[in-house]
């Protein structure tokens, strides 16, 4: 043990006697959530909507932070346990290390919600939104916007299997339209860390390889989406349609400017009030599979059936960018930076 | 002991060794140059040609300027038995910077943002180097340690800078230094400059052959300096023709030739600058003196310390002139930009014949190192290989070339 753990072990001693007083006072239920690496910048506005809910439901929220790391994820499990929590909401760091901690709350009898990314066991609730179901949403409005021609795939980062997920949805949607020679696939490229100026590149070099013959770029997130905007924007190509996901504020920028077609939009506030709401189901007896929306689900690499609900994501394209102001995630200004009012998408106006 | 200063090598074939002796040519980088040749007839024969197709090379000739303005700090710092591995992470880290200023500090109207968000990615980046070398010289930490801790840290930095956000769209006028749509001078000023440089290469021998007079040192015969300059010119006629010869549609909608990149403008003005540093300057002596004998260096009174805080200053400014070309190309600062290309760059100097025990390498050498790993990586993407494959051929490109260099220096030291 290190210095540093030790020291960490300590505090969380005295955080131990602190709120074990607490629990004395409140008789709530306890929902104990062990974030993978809360530096990301997501995950706040996760846990405020998680935070939120709970407090309408009335249990008490308790979390700890495993900083990119595996065996301090299983120690923050742990110690969520021994601080009394009814029910564990687990963003795992990774989907196998995580297992040793899960069971150990198996053995307590604590239920554990696998939040946003996979848990490799059967007795958990999978909540996440539906990858493959954004892949599809991505296939979709490029198609709409250009229903034959020259295709190129911008795909994810190799190591990541959400990456894979997305390509398969797509290909779900454009399968037909390939198999009938209506589209003809001219590249495709996975893009090592989602890095855009990775997806740049290789979007020069496709487009190259085709001069320049290329109708539609399906990108599979915001970040790769730029950098193929940006490829085509060097080669004066303009109005081709190009998907995304995420509603980062330059891709919903791009949007209102017409650089890009559709950038998907997973409201992480849904999802951190589904995920509330199932733990303290879960907590009071409700079995993973048995909550509202659950079905069983065998796509992971280990084939396991696992209980699961899948959320909606929302597709954003110059129709409904109102839809990411009226929620809170974007303002007014940012997404229509640049964009004349008169000419631009009505959320513009 | 500074670039091009090998001696010729013995055992190579007496020909050849006569050749190289005769016309003054370092036989390493000749070398590089030919496998760099062959690599490309390879790569078009492989494509169809589409590879050594102007446009390509246009674009390959910005592809290279990211890497090959940082292996130009990295060949300093490698050669004085140092090494930076915080380099793509102080590229995100200014790049963002850069993207900040201009995005959220002053607004896109204001002219003046631009520059001035330059200012403050080169700032910060001279700030980190300085926060590097101070803990190296002074401190005595391993310049391995301190740069990967510093991969972390700069990376971590570049997510806080605006909370993992991606900052974008950046100034039109600012773009044009990544090369984008109208990021070239246009044929006419790239003749001009082209026939500049060759007035230049012409005037420099000229100088040369009349030092060597002066002293009273041995002269290559005429035709050897007259090979020389020949082949020079001809590369960069050459290279100014087929980046004029690049038509693309401009704003207006003219096919107007291209001409020469800005980015390209600027890694060449790096790769002149920092060669002139390592061969005419006091500084550059230093440098190399402190990588061929730390101890001697030390003992003859060289400033070890300073030459080492400058060094990692000089690297930090690099990676945000780096970051300049990253962000105005893709017209964004995001936090996930320079990833992999702290080894890319070493790479580039390894290749470029830069010896990581120290005392060895040349400006030259790595840009033309970046040129070779690029030109892989570009070919292989026009033959739709995937990631997986080229990381691997790439992988087995550094360790040939690191080969080749131990087979050369046992060849040429026996």
């Amino acid at each position: 043990m290190t210095l540093n753990t030790f020291a960490a072990r300590l505090l969380l001693a005295g955080l131990l006697g602190a709120s074990a007083l607490a629990q004395a006072q409140a008789k709530d239920l306890v929902v104990g959530v062990s974030w993978s690496n809360f530096q990301e910048e997501r995950w706040k506005r996760d846990e405020s909507a998680i935070k939120a809910a709970l407090e309408k439901l009335g249990a008490k929220y308790i979390s700890a932070d495993a900083q990119g790391s595996n065996e301090k994820q299983l120690a923050d499990v742990e110690g969520l346990i021994t601080r009394g929590a009814n029910a564990l909401i687990v963003l795992a760091y990774d989907a196998d290390a995580v297992l040793p901690a899960v069971r150990k709350a198996k053995d307590e009898h604590i239920p554990v919600l696998a939040y946003d990314r996979l848990i490799q066991d059967t007795g958990v609730l999978y909540l996440t939104f539906d990858n493959v179901e954004v892949g599809r949403m991505q296939a979709r409005e490029v198609l709409k916007a250009k229903p034959a021609g020259n295709y190129v795939f911008i795909k994810g980062s190799p190591t990541d299997p959400n990456a894979d997920f997305l390509h398969a949805g797509q290909l779900e949607v454009l399968k037909a339209a390939i198999a009938g020679g209506k589209i003809k696939v001219v590249g495709e490229q996975y893009t090592e860390g989602w890095s855009p100026e990775i997806a740049q590149k290789n979007m020069d070099q496709i487009l190259t390889r085709n001069s320049n013959k290329v109708d539609a770029v399906v990108a599979s997130n915001d970040g790769t989406a730029g950098g193929a905007v940006a490829a085509l924007k060097s080669q004066n190509l303009r109005g081709i349609p190009v998907s995304g996901q995420d509603a980062d504020i330059a891709a919903l920028n791009r949007v209102a400017r017409g650089e890009q077609t559709v950038t998907v939009f997973k409201d992480t506030r849904t999802l951190g009030e589904a995920a509330a709401r199932f733990a303290v189901a879960m907590a009071k007896g409700t079995a993973p599979a048995a909550v509202q929306g659950a079905a069983i689900w065998s796509g992971g690499t280990k084939k396991l059936a696992i209980p699961s609900v899948f959320l909606k994501p929302v597709a954003i394209t110059t129709d409904n960018l109102d839809y990411v102001v009226s929620a809170g995630w974007a303002t007014k200004a940012q997404v229509c930076g640049g964009v004349d009012a008169s000419s631009g998408p009505k959320a513009c106006r | 002991m500074t670039t091009l200063s090998r001696p010729p090598a013995p055992t190579l074939r007496p020909s050849l060794q006569g050749f190289f002796q005769k016309t003054g040519f370092d036989p390493r980088f000749t070398s590089m140059l030919l496998v760099l040749l062959a690599v490309w007839v390879g790569l078009a024969l492989m494509t169809e040609g589409t590879f050594l197709s102007p446009r390509n090379l246009y674009n390959l000739s910005i592809q290279t300027c990211v890497t090959g303005v940082m292996a130009c700090g990295m060949v300093f710092l490698i050669v004085a038995r140092q090494i930076d591995l915080s380099v793509g992470s102080l590229l995100a880290f200014s790049g963002m910077l850069i993207a900040y200023t201009q995005v959220v500090l002053f607004p896109p109207e204001a002219g003046w943002g631009w520059p001035l968000s330059i200012v403050a990615g080169l700032a910060g980046g001279l700030l980190v180097g300085a926060f590097q070398g101070w803990w190296v010289a002074y401190r005595q930490v391993p310049a391995f340690v301190v740069t990967l801790a510093g991969y972390l840290m700069y990376r971590g930095a570049a997510f806080l800078v605006a909370d993992g956000q991606t900052l974008a769209p950046l100034a039109p006028d600012y773009q044009l230094l990544g090369g984008g749509l109208s990021g070239a001078i246009g044929p006419l000023w790239s003749s001009l400059l082209g026939l500049l440089a060759c007035v230049f290469v012409v005037w420099q021998r000229v100088q040369v052959r009349r030092s060597r007079t002066a002293y009273g040192a041995e002269q290559l015969a005429l035709w050897a300096d007259g090979l020389r300059v020949l082949l020079q010119c001809g590369a960069i006629i050459g290279f100014v023709w087929v980046m004029n010869s690049y038509t693309a549609f401009n704003a207006q909608q003219e096919r107007v030739g291209k001409g020469i990149a800005v980015p390209v403008l600027i890694l060449i003005a790096v790769a002149l600058a920092m060669s002139f540093v390592a061969t005419r300057t006091r500084f550059g002596r230093y440098v190399f003196a402190m990588g061929g004998n730390p101890d001697a260096a030390l003992l003859s009174g060289i400033p070890t310390l300073r030459v080492m805080l400058t060094l990692f200053m000089l690297m930090g400014a690099l990676a945000a002139l780096a970051a300049v070309i990253t962000t105005a190309r893709l017209n964004a600062g995001a936090n996930s930009i320079g990833q992999m290309a702290e080894l890319y760059v070493i790479a580039a100097a390894v290749i470029g014949g830069t010896s990581l025990a120290g005392g060895v390498g040349s400006i030259a050498g790595s840009v033309v190192g970046a040129l070779l790993i690029q030109s892989l990586d570009n070919g292989m993407v026009l033959m739709d290989v995937s990631s997986a494959k080229r990381q691997i051929c790439i992988g087995l490109v550094l360790i040939g070339a690191v080969w080749f260099d131990v087979v050369y220096n046992r060849r040429s030291s026996r």
